[in-house]
């Protein structure tokens, strides 16, 4: 016996498609079986009226923490997030304890997610074996494993002959190398922004001059490996022109952007708030302009959290020996929403693209469209509900949120993945 | 003098003192009038007042220090308070206690005031969100050390009878030094002008936005100033190599007898201690006749006392 879900009457955002009209979805086992007028009855109906059903969001960057700090978050409880938040696909970063750096590892992560039934998960591996940027870890086992990208993240490849290996070498499988661009010389220490407020604050400063120069070198060792790369989080005005001119030239490359590099600027450390410690750092007001424009121009082609949990504990400490990170995973959309539709700098079907169709391309998977055919991965969004982010109702183990309190626009009503019903709002 | 006068009617209201720079100029004027009263204290022949009978005050410091934590423990127990001393050299997250438990476990004990010292900026202001005591920063990594600060404005005063005006040059690691900021916001906040005299590699990021200038020449400025403060070059807080050995540095930023020759007959030099003899000062300059950094350390005494009376106060009208 088939079984059916039926989704009624909802605002149909499907980019991929070039659909954004009032129709119906139909699932059917699991797939995506038709798009459009649907004059059937089916006993599982979702009434979708002043909803918009979009395809699965996908955010390509979050820490699950899973091996090894589980007090943090585990793939169970960042999964429950992830689909309360409406992702039917995430990518775990691989800087767990140990690292993701071999085909068992991968492999975990994908048991650990498919027993938790929740979202997709996916994960990156690592670049270098132990992160340490000195030799290459078996991208190709991990790649047959299933990995959808490499990065060494929360780190740069430092050496550039590695980094040139490694973008040779990956050339060989259809993969993605992705990079947190900061060279640490130029890094040092730092925890905040270079900057006046790092001066006045007695704080060492990351320079912009960091992710810029490693994204500058970078850009020059992709003209001569043959793979697709991938910046994450860029964060400076200098990067987005880094990566306006490499597109122009036509480089295989593509980047992200988090919602607190379009949310914050620097400033947000001057009470030595431990919560808005996160790397790459808070930059300047120009900065966050840039970002924003890069977004209008269309050359951004991702919008990820970098969900980075971490307990209260650990960012209860003095704003130099704190760890990086926001969570922020449970309250994505409304934070895209107030950063980026409600400026005018996207509309929907804009922001549904960079949340669905272009992750899901630069990783590498056949997801983010509805499409006929395809796995019934689908989020119903309430464009108008306003709710207060309460990070105490997060489901998410982890509390380091600067948005608590905040009311945002744009609620998740259900998350269905592979056409199972995995959220549902108020349930 | 007209400020001095007008910070008569003026109410301290501050139960910590976290940094200079939030301070005005009317209420360091306070600190200092108040400290005037209390020298005179440490010239009696029983060096003891009341305020701070019955109160506790902890000296919780995380890095090596001597002067400025015997200062503490002298200002307090001249305002006849119980002191406790914790020193603990590290303060890594990953093993021991941390902060805010330590503090915590102190404040259970009923402790009044907390004197912190500590190697990451931010640290007493992190701590005085979380404790009820006063919290009194004693130097927190190279964001500010205020009561350095402060004395040194007290000893400029003192000596040349007002700061409005003065030119004031601080050489040497401006990057990675709290005694440059306190004493930049003080010295300005009062009417000096501040120049900052070292390499490009230790001037901290976006300086410009600062209200001082900057000179790479020490020669240039030497004839200028009124006074001329001498950082110690910190080998432990000197990150990579930012200049290329110790002779080339005193070549070019040391205070050397030859370079006093050039300046105003009435400099004062001082020195926030302790020095490096050779290094960034002649020994016959740090002995000489314009050399107040002894003075520096008598006066910084007072103020001490009267920053610990002022937070106390300023805590028992809040109770």
């Amino acid at each position: 016996m088939s079984s059916e879900l039926l989704i009624k009457n909802g605002r149909v955002i499907d980019p991929a498609n070039g659909i954004d009209k009032k129709c119906d979805v139909l699932i059917t086992d699991g797939k995506i079986a038709d798009v459009g007028k649907i004059e059937k009855t089916v006993q599982n109906t979702i009434d979708a009226a002043g909803k918009l059903v979009t395809p699965g969001l996908i955010d390509i960057h979050v820490h699950f923490r899973e091996p090894g700090d589980e007090e943090e978050e585990t793939i169970a409880s960042g999964s429950a997030a992830a689909v309360a938040a409406g992702f039917t696909s995430v990518v775990c970063m691989p800087n767990t304890n140990p690292p993701i750096e071999n085909e068992t590892d991968v492999e975990y992560i994908h048991r650990k997610g498919r027993q938790t039934r929740k979202t997709h998960v996916y994960t990156m591996g690592a670049i270098t074996k132990r992160r340490e940027g000195v030799e290459l870890a078996e991208m190709g086992f991990m790649a047959e494993a299933g990995a959808v990208g490499f990065t060494d993240d929360g780190r740069g490849v430092q050496d550039p002959a590695v980094m040139l290996r490694a973008l040779k070498y990956a050339g060989m499988f259809d993969v993605i190398i992705a990079q947190h661009c900061q060279d640490d010389g130029f890094a040092a220490n730092g925890v905040m922004n270079a900057g006046f407020h790092s001066t006045v604050l007695g704080l060492p400063g990351i320079d912009a001059l960091a992710e810029e120069a490693m994204l500058w070198r970078d850009i020059q060792l992709i003209k001569k490996a043959n793979v697709h790369y991938h910046a994450q989080h860029i964060s400076t005005a200098g990067s987005v022109e880094l990566i306006r001119a490499a597109k122009k030239d036509s480089l295989p490359i593509t980047c992200e952007v988090t919602p607190h590099h379009l949310l914050f600027t620097e400033e947000r450390c001057v009470e030595y708030d431990t919560n808005y410690k996160v790397n790459p750092p808070l930059r300047t007001a120009g900065d966050v302009k840039a970002l924003k424009e890069a977004i209008s121009e269309g050359l951004v082609d991702a919008l990820v959290t970098d969900h980075a949990p971490h307990l209260q504990s650990e960012k209860e400490l003095e704003f130099l020996t704190a760890p990086f990170g926001i969570a922020s995973l449970e309250c994505a959309l409304g934070l895209y929403v107030k950063a980026l539709l409600e400026p005018g700098i996207l509309d929907w079907p804009g922001l549904i693209k960079l949340m669905t169709e272009k992750p899901a391309m630069i990783i590498g998977v056949d997801k983010g469209t509805l499409g006929k055919g395809k796995q019934a991965d689908v989020t119903v969004i309430d464009p108008n509900a306003e709710y207060k982010i309460d990070v105490d109702k997060f489901c998410s183990k982890s509390r380091n949120c600067p948005y608590d309190g905040w009311t945002v626009k744009g609620k998740i009503e259900k998350t269905i993945v592979g056409g199972e019903i995995r959220f549902s709002a108020g349930e | 003098m007209a400020l001095r006068r007008k910070s008569k009617q003026f109410r301290w209201h501050r139960k910590h003192l976290l940094g200079v720079r939030e301070l005005s100029a009317e209420e360091i004027t306070y600190i200092l009038d108040t400290a005037e009263g209390f020298e005179q204290v440490s010239t009696r022949s029983v060096k003891k007042a009341p305020p701070l009978r019955g109160k506790v005050v902890v000296n919780l410091f995380f890095e090596d220090s001597t002067r400025t934590r015997n200062s503490f423990v002298l200002a307090a127990s001249r305002l006849s308070a119980d002191i406790i001393e914790f020193t603990k050299k590290t303060s890594s997250v990953s093993k021991g206690e941390t902060l805010l438990d330590t503090a915590k476990n102190l404040e259970a004990m009923g402790i009044d005031i907390v004197v912190i010292r500590h190697s990451a900026g931010g640290a007493p202001k992190f701590l005085s969100r979380s404790v009820n005591a006063c919290v009194v920063n004693a130097g927190d990594g190279f964001c500010e050390h205020p009561t350095q600060g402060l004395l040194d404005v007290y000893t400029i005063r003192k000596i040349k009878g007002t700061l409005e005006g003065l030119k004031i040059a601080i050489v040497g690691d401006i990057a990675h030094s709290r005694v440059a900021r306190s004493d930049m916001w003080a010295m300005t906040k009062l009417g000096a002008e501040v120049i900052f005299v070292g390499p490009p590699t230790l001037m901290p990021a976006q300086i410009s936005r600062l209200p001082v200038s900057v000179s790479y020449s020490l020669d240039e400025v030497i004839e200028k100033v009124d006074v001329i403060n001498m950082l110690r070059i910190q080998f432990e807080r000197l990150g990579g190599n930012p200049f290329p050995s110790i002779r080339e540095y005193s070549h070019y930023f040391g205070l050397t007898i030859e370079r006093m020759k050039r300046a105003k007959p009435d400099i004062l030099v001082m020195h926030p201690g302790p020095i490096n003899r050779g290094l960034e000062i002649e020994s016959e300059v740090a002995d000489g006749e314009h050399s107040v950094i002894l003075e520096q350390v008598k006066n910084g005494l007072a103020v001490r006392m009267a920053v610990l009376f002022l937070v106390n106060q300023a805590a028992a009208q809040k109770r």
